[in-house]
């Protein structure tokens, strides 16, 4: 047994919550500029975060130019934190972070760990909505998983959640699940997704799913689950456009088990302890194009600030926060001037607030629209004069978009009170 | 021949057991589930009612106005999670403002105290959320809530550590009289002959009554719909709210359960069988919007799960609690639905006391009240986090995030007396499964831990006992 008088006390100029694709591309630029005492807190025991058990290719096209399985990707990033001589501490669950920066985490070899931080860059990434968040009626038997824990089982512990599948949502890893449960063996009967679109990626809708023959139903949810003891079957109807079940369009599909890929939530509740300013569209951390929170010197990148479709905007982002966090801790603060309004369709931005000052480089906006577009454009609007006008063929809610803002747009607006950005028919 | 077998491992056939096993006697509990608190004890309002609502003179009135005063000892004995917020049972209009005076007078029949009405003012200051709707309210000082599944397991705990024995996944297939008692035959062929049997197998009771009677009783359940929210819910209900009742039952009621979350419903419609605790459609609609009407809106974003459960509901509207006419040893305790809870440790306390008059008993001179419950790493602060990690590293092992839940809470839960066996076993018993994620992440961590602790294969452990197996297979 250890002798421990007091609990373990630390000092570090830069704590980052989560070795997933984010904490560790922030990690990695901060440390490429300058700052050396980094510590990464992780409560898995292994770094890579949820990419360990994305065992199928397609990650890094745009970061490596060439594609790479999930833990193939995080591989790149690991080395390159053990290279750099980052410490990562596994195991390790953060339980409190106060408004000054103070952490505490817990795990089975320092016991209870106390952390003053200079900056924190929060990286916890998201969970997958449960089954209770939709409210799906029926019986609360075995058999229903959401998508990522399906995956975990068979992809890392090496187990087969079921036999014949149905899954509820068309998100991204619904889909990949559709395909890996059929290479397995697994027969997938059905993917039903309740919009009329599908949410996951069009290439994942062809890769998984077409070249299997499995069904996509759209504007179909699950009004029924059935079964005592393990799930025996779903009962599935079509929805009208107010997404409610339209009576007499039930079929029953025989399985014994129901995946679910309903939606990510960022994991904020972290976010929350400390006082960062919640989005209520997001879910995430309200940021301004530091990507910090409302917390100085607490920052957030990847999917905890916002849920991203491809893990290479989480390492581009997050290689943001890396730098703002360093620039920080040498003294630059960062406020919030003027904050982006969003309107027709556009749901979100993050960032939501710009310095002009701080952009010396064009300033990616990330967002995400409400609805399908076809045939539309993308306008950027300083105090009411259209500055980009960006035509798009296709804009959907699955697929996040992204416009430039560049310096020359602050010379030319240099006394600018409002930014805003909308999608409109022409 | 065993004394007592007790059918049923439910809040009642828990609390008759631990009350039984203050005396020299010779205990059995079978229960049909592969754990305790199966069945109607496991999906409740988890609520000690005051006591004001029962119809004067009835088992109902006597057992719950006992059994609500003597939860703040037991809770203590037993390490339950127990809180006395108290509660109101609003009024909508002036018109039935009368309803609460006669629920006031009919409380003090039973012997009720600390009853006021408030009127609209004096209720907004104890629950500021109340809807604008509210004029008036009855406040309760003494109801409290109380975790219902936690107060089986501990009082099945302790009555194991004073000597009362338990055969789980044991249903009884049928009772044969012989002299002096009676022969049970279980469904693994195994039979017991017992001086005594104690009815207390809920929903089934009629069953097993007419094994035996032949003044049959017919059980009818009677099926409630609940929505749990996340904790961040809770302040909305600071005391429990009722609604005024109806034939039905206490209508539907908004609360703060004993582990933190808002709860509400139930919904109240007669079913046919007694394994239909499916939820539907209508039915979680229904209790969302009739909640509504006592605090406004509900965070309905912050739902995490729903389910029902099944009241054993008999005609007659009241308990039925006493030796069979026509049998003789044959104990009934039976139609036990609200105040079920609130009355079970008084019900515990009587049947016991019947049957050691009965056998002519002496005291168990070694019987310890006490249940030391587990130890909860999310209560702790930290300094007694740091002493028990010290002590055992694996407290510093965080298995369920949402509930932070350590793997030594899993371990001790999996190695204590009646030590869980199921995913769900684990959940009632630690909370690891319960957050906002609903398991999704400790799923995993937990089958591998329950496969280590158990030494059984990993595919072959289930949900809730056999055939939930949760894996079909090796990959």
């Amino acid at each position: 047994m250890k002798e421990k008088e007091d609990y373990f006390m630390l000092n570090k100029e830069l704590v980052i919550i989560g070795a997933g694709p984010a904490g560790l591309a922030a990690a990695v630029r901060a440390h490429e500029k300058g700052v050396s005492d980094i510590l990464i807190l992780e409560r898995d025991d292994a770094p890579g975060g949820i990419l360990n058990q994305c065992i199928h290719n397609g990650f890094g096209l745009h970061t490596f130019k060439e594609e790479l399985t999930g833990p193939e990707y995080a591989g790149r990033f690991i080395d390159k934190v053990r290279e750099l001589g980052i410490e990562i501490k596994l195991n390790t669950m953060v339980l409190d972070i106060s408004r000054d920066k103070l952490i505490t985490a817990v795990n089975p070899d320092d016991g209870i760990l106390e952390i003053r931080a200079g900056a924190v860059i929060l990286a916890m990434g998201c969970r997958e909505r449960p089954r209770g968040a939709l409210n799906i009626p029926g019986s609360r038997c075995a058999g229903i998983f959401t998508a990522g824990t399906a995956q975990r089982l068979v992809n890392i512990d090496g187990y087969m959640p079921g036999k014949e599948v149905v899954i509820l949502g068309s998100g991204d890893i619904g889909l990949i699940m559709a395909r890996r449960m059929t290479l397995e063996g697994a027969k997938v009967k059905a993917v039903v997704e309740l919009m009329p679109y599908s949410t996951g990626l069009k290439r994942n809708i062809v890769q998984c799913l077409d070249d299997y023959g499995i069904p996509l139903l759209l504007s179909h949810t699950i009004t029924k689950i059935g079964g005592k003891k393990r799930l025996e079957s779903v009962t599935i109807s079509e929805v009208d456009e107010s997404r409610r079940p339209i009576a007499g369009t039930e079929q029953t599909i025989d399985c014994d088990t129901l995946l679910l890929s309903v939606g990510l939530l960022p994991e904020n509740e972290l976010s929350r302890i400390c006082g960062v300013e919640l989005s209520p569209v997001t879910g995430g951390a309200i940021v301004n194009e530091s990507l910090q929170t409302s917390v100085p010197g607490v920052f957030a990148c990847g999917n905890v600030l916002h849920v991203h479709d491809l893990v290479d905007n989480v390492s581009a982002e997050s290689y943001l926060a890396g730098e703002t966090a360093a620039a920080f801790l040498r003294g630059e603060s960062s406020g919030r001037e003027i904050l982006i309004k969003t309107s027709g369709g556009v749901r979100y931005t993050v960032p939501a607030y710009v310095s002009p000052s701080h952009v010396t480089q064009p300033l990616e906006v990330r967002f995400r629209v409400g609805e399908v577009y076809k045939n539309s454009f993308v306008s950027v609007y300083f105090d009411g004069q259209r500055e980009t006008h960006l035509k798009k063929r296709i804009l959907t809610p699955g697929e996040m978009e992204q416009v430039l803002l560049r310096p020359a747009h602050f010379k030319k607006h240099s006394d600018c009170k409002e930014i805003s950005i909308r999608v409109e028919a022409d | 021949m065993t004394d007592v077998v007790i059918i049923g491992a439910g809040v009642i056939g828990c609390a008759i057991a631990r009350e039984l096993s203050r005396y020299r006697l010779d205990v059995i509990v079978l229960e049909k589930e592969a754990d305790v608190a199966e069945g109607t004890s496991k999906a409740n309002s988890g609520i000690v009612h005051a006591g004001y609502d029962a119809t004067p003179g009835s088992l109902k009135a006597k057992f719950n106005a006992r059994g609500s005063a003597m939860f703040p000892n037991l809770v203590k004995e037993l390490e339950v999670p127990y809180k006395r917020n108290g509660s109101l049972v609003v009024s909508f209009s002036e018109e039935n403002v009368p309803r609460l005076e006669e629920l006031l007078e009919n409380g003090k029949q039973n012997g009720i105290e600390g009853l006021e009405i408030l009127h609209r003012e004096q209720a907004l200051e104890k629950c500021p959320r109340l809807s604008e709707k509210v004029v008036a309210a009855l406040y309760a000082k003494t109801a409290a809530i109380v975790c219902p599944y936690e107060l089986t397991l501990a009082y099945a705990e302790n009555a194991f550590n004073n000597g009362v024995r338990f055969r789980l996944n044991s249903p009884v297939l049928g009772i044969n009289r012989i002299e002096n008692g009676y022969k049970l035959t279980l469904s693994s062929g195994d039979t017991l002959e017992t001086r005594i049997i104690v009815n207390a197998a809920g929903l089934y009771a009629d069953a097993i009554n007419n094994m035996v009677s032949a003044r049959t009783l017919e059980i009818i359940p009677r099926k409630g719909e609940y929505c749990l929210f996340d904790h961040a819910a809770e302040e909305l209900a600071p005391l429990t709210i009722f609604q005024t009742p109806t034939a039905m039952g206490k209508g539907v009621l908004v609360t703060t359960t004993a582990d933190g979350n808002l709860l509400v419903g139930p919904t109240a419609v007669d079913v046919g069988g007694r394994d239909e605790t499916d939820t539907s459609r209508e039915g979680l609609e229904y209790v969302l919007k009739t909640a509504a009407l006592s605090v406004g809106t509900l965070p309905e974003r912050q739902i995490i799960t729903s389910f029902a459960g099944l009241r054993a509901h008999l005609e007659t509207d009241d308990f039925e609690i006493g030796e069979a006419p026509d049998a003789e040893g044959f104990i009934n305790v039976a139609g036990i639905e609200s105040p079920g809870l609130s009355s079970a440790p008084a019900i515990g306390e009587w049947v016991a006391e019947l049957l050691a008059r009965k056998l002519s008993a002496e005291p168990n001179p070694s019987f310890d009240p006490i249940r030391r419950g587990i130890p909860k790493f999310r209560e702790m602060d930290s300094e007694e986090r740091t002493l028990f990690i010290n002590k055992n590293p694996s407290y510093g092992r965080v298995v369920c995030r949402c509930e932070t839940v350590t793997e030594a809470e899993i371990i001790d839960a999996i190695r204590r007396p009646l030590g869980a066996t199921t995913l769900d076993g684990i959940k009632r018993r630690t909370r690891a499964g319960m957050g906002r994620c609903q398991s999704g992440f400790c799923t995993t961590r937990v089958l591998e831990i329950l496969e280590r602790e158990l030494k059984i294969p990993r595919e072959t452990v289930t949900k809730f006992g056999k055939g939930s197996e949760l894996l079909t297979g090796r990959r």
